[in-house]
């Protein structure tokens, strides 16, 4: 087993695999309990060290170290001394003089996961660096199409919208790819990273015509926070072209399924009649997330005994 | 619990073969009807991997034998055990609660070796935090000995005394296309170790 989960690069079919059954047997195991409790991590100390806002990644994380009883930390980089200009080194030495088991970082910059792991002893996990990746969510997705289609291999995947932006689609494009789904990503052209012809995906502008032939469709937020200059003319237009609306919705297959890996933005990427209608999996994949990460936090943290990783049977 | 894959290993003896086994597992299902006279109010779980399907052939045995229905399911232990930062993680085991639950219930958990008695140790532990059982039993298919708890099996298929050094190995058709229970090892072979540690 890995590590650390920096990247869903570092995940190679027979993990992803593992960390996608674990988490269905944690849900089998937690379903119909009084006691929605295990006691696996006692003892051990999760830091959810977040450097950018989150709620449903942060409170996730918190939520799965909590159900196998480690004790958790968060430290928010407001009201902490990163405010007063401490660096991510020397907070990282702190996070070591503790006796951090597992750091969820996440951090504007790409990257700063692996900085991070190369300063402290415990397992560093990827809770979304800049536009680079976000692999728990990648993991969540791909759980939640498992669990709906029954499978992930040969699934047509169309990701659409802010792709340059998106550690989502990065993280996903890499998993789904490990995991033999076929992914298009839909997006205008300026909204497309460099280097994309390179991906193992397909590009396509079309929407309307990839629709019909398409399984599941995950819509990408515009992050307009991320934004300098304008990508768009305007947004009226891009969520004519973009968005999944009701008339879009119904082009797609009789099982299709639609994702977001929230926040979204009601009336833009997605109109509020298909987030909220039967095909949509936005709930599911926040509930998801809890037992991915929990899956995620078993395999890094049991037995890695400090200074004796990875002497397993 | 034992391992996933169960390759047969060096030279082994055969401690009982299949009718052995069938013969073993009706004695127990007649031990469970006599004692919980009837098996009314019996839930029995299986520990994965091997537990699972021994379970499952003893409800099929008491129903076939008084035609009553006994819940059966799954207990997966690993999330429990107290050796998970020795020998790191593990692939976890199927869990299945039959759907009454198991509060106020007579559960009798399975498993194929009793040997150190961690595993039941780990099972009590989870067992009581899915509900309130009115009592639990263990029933296993052979007792090997070298426990390192006060716990004790209530039904036993065979006592087999062994040393350490030496290995039993539970085959069942369910997972491993032929029922046997093998002894390997010994003296002759000093580098293997048991079934339930």
């Amino acid at each position: 087993m890995i590590t650390h989960l920096l990247s869903a690069a570092d995940l190679d079919r027979d993990t992803a695999t593992l960390l996608l059954d674990t988490a269905r047997q944690l849900g089998a195991a937690l379903s119909g309990r009084e006691v929605k409790k295990l006691p696996t991590l006692r003892g051990r100390t999760v830091v959810n060290l977040f450097y950018e806002d989150s709620t449903r990644t942060r409170v996730s994380f918190e939520a799965a170290a909590k159900r196998l009883s480690a004790d958790v930390v968060n430290f928010s980089a407001k009201g902490s001394s990163v405010s007063k200009g401490e660096s991510l080194k020397d907070t990282a030495w702190t996070l070591q003089a503790m006796g951090a088991d597992a750091v969820v970082i996440r951090h504007p910059a790409s990257g700063a996961p692996h900085r991070l792991a190369q300063w402290v002893d415990g397992s560093v996990l990827n809770a979304g660096d800049g536009t680079h990746e976000h692999p728990t969510q990648a993991l969540l997705d791909a759980y939640t199409m498992r669990e709906r289609m029954g499978r992930v291999e040969g699934l047509r995947v169309a990701i659409v919208g802010d792709v340059l932006h998106s550690r989502v689609a990065r993280s996903n494009v890499l998993l789904l790819n490990t995991l033999g789904a076929e992914v298009t990503l839909v997006a205008p052209p300026t909204l497309l990273p460099v280097g994309v012809e390179s991906w193992p995906v397909k590009v396509s502008y079309d929407f309307d015509e990839l629709l019909p032939k398409t399984d599941v469709v995950m819509m990408l937020r515009v992050q307009r926070e991320r934004m300098g200059d304008s990508f768009f003319p305007s947004v009226r237009e891009y969520s004519r072209r973009y968005g999944l609306d009701v008339r879009r919705a119904a082009m797609l297959p009789e099982h299709g399924l639609v994702m977001h890996p929230g926040p979204m933005v009601r009336g833009m990427e997605i109109a509020p009649e298909v987030a909220d209608s039967p095909r949509s999996a936005i709930v599911e994949q926040v509930a998801n997330g809890v037992l991915v990460r929990m899956a995620a936090l078993y395999l890094l943290l049991s037995g890695e005994k400090s200074g004796e990783k990875g002497a397993a049977e | 619990m034992a391992d996933r894959v169960r390759n047969t290993p060096e030279p082994s003896r055969e401690l009982l073969s299949e009718a052995d086994i069938g013969r073993v597992v009706d004695r127990i299902a007649h031990q469970i009807l006599e004692k919980t006279r009837g098996a009314h109010n019996v839930t029995l779980l299986g520990i994965p991997t091997r537990g699972v399907p021994l379970a499952i052939r003893l409800a099929e045995r008491i129903r076939s034998f008084e035609g009553v229905d006994v819940p059966h399911g799954a207990l997966d232990v690993t999330l429990y055990r107290d050796d998970l930062r020795l020998r790191g993680a593990r692939p976890l085991g199927p869990t299945s609660v039959p759907a009454d639950g198991i509060d106020d219930r007579r559960v009798i958990l399975v498993d194929d070796v009793l040997y150190s008695g961690r595993t039941v140790r780990a099972a009590l532990n989870a067992l009581y935090d899915v509900g309130r059982p009115l009592q639990v039993q263990l029933a296993v298919l052979v007792d090997r000995g070298h426990r390192e708890l006060p716990i004790r099996a209530d039904y036993v298929g065979k006592n087999i005394p062994t040393s350490h050094s030496e290995k039993v190995s539970v085959l069942l058709r369910e997972i491993d296309d032929r029922d046997a229970v093998l002894l390997a090892g010994g003296e002759q072979n000093k580098q293997s170790t048991g079934g339930d540690k």
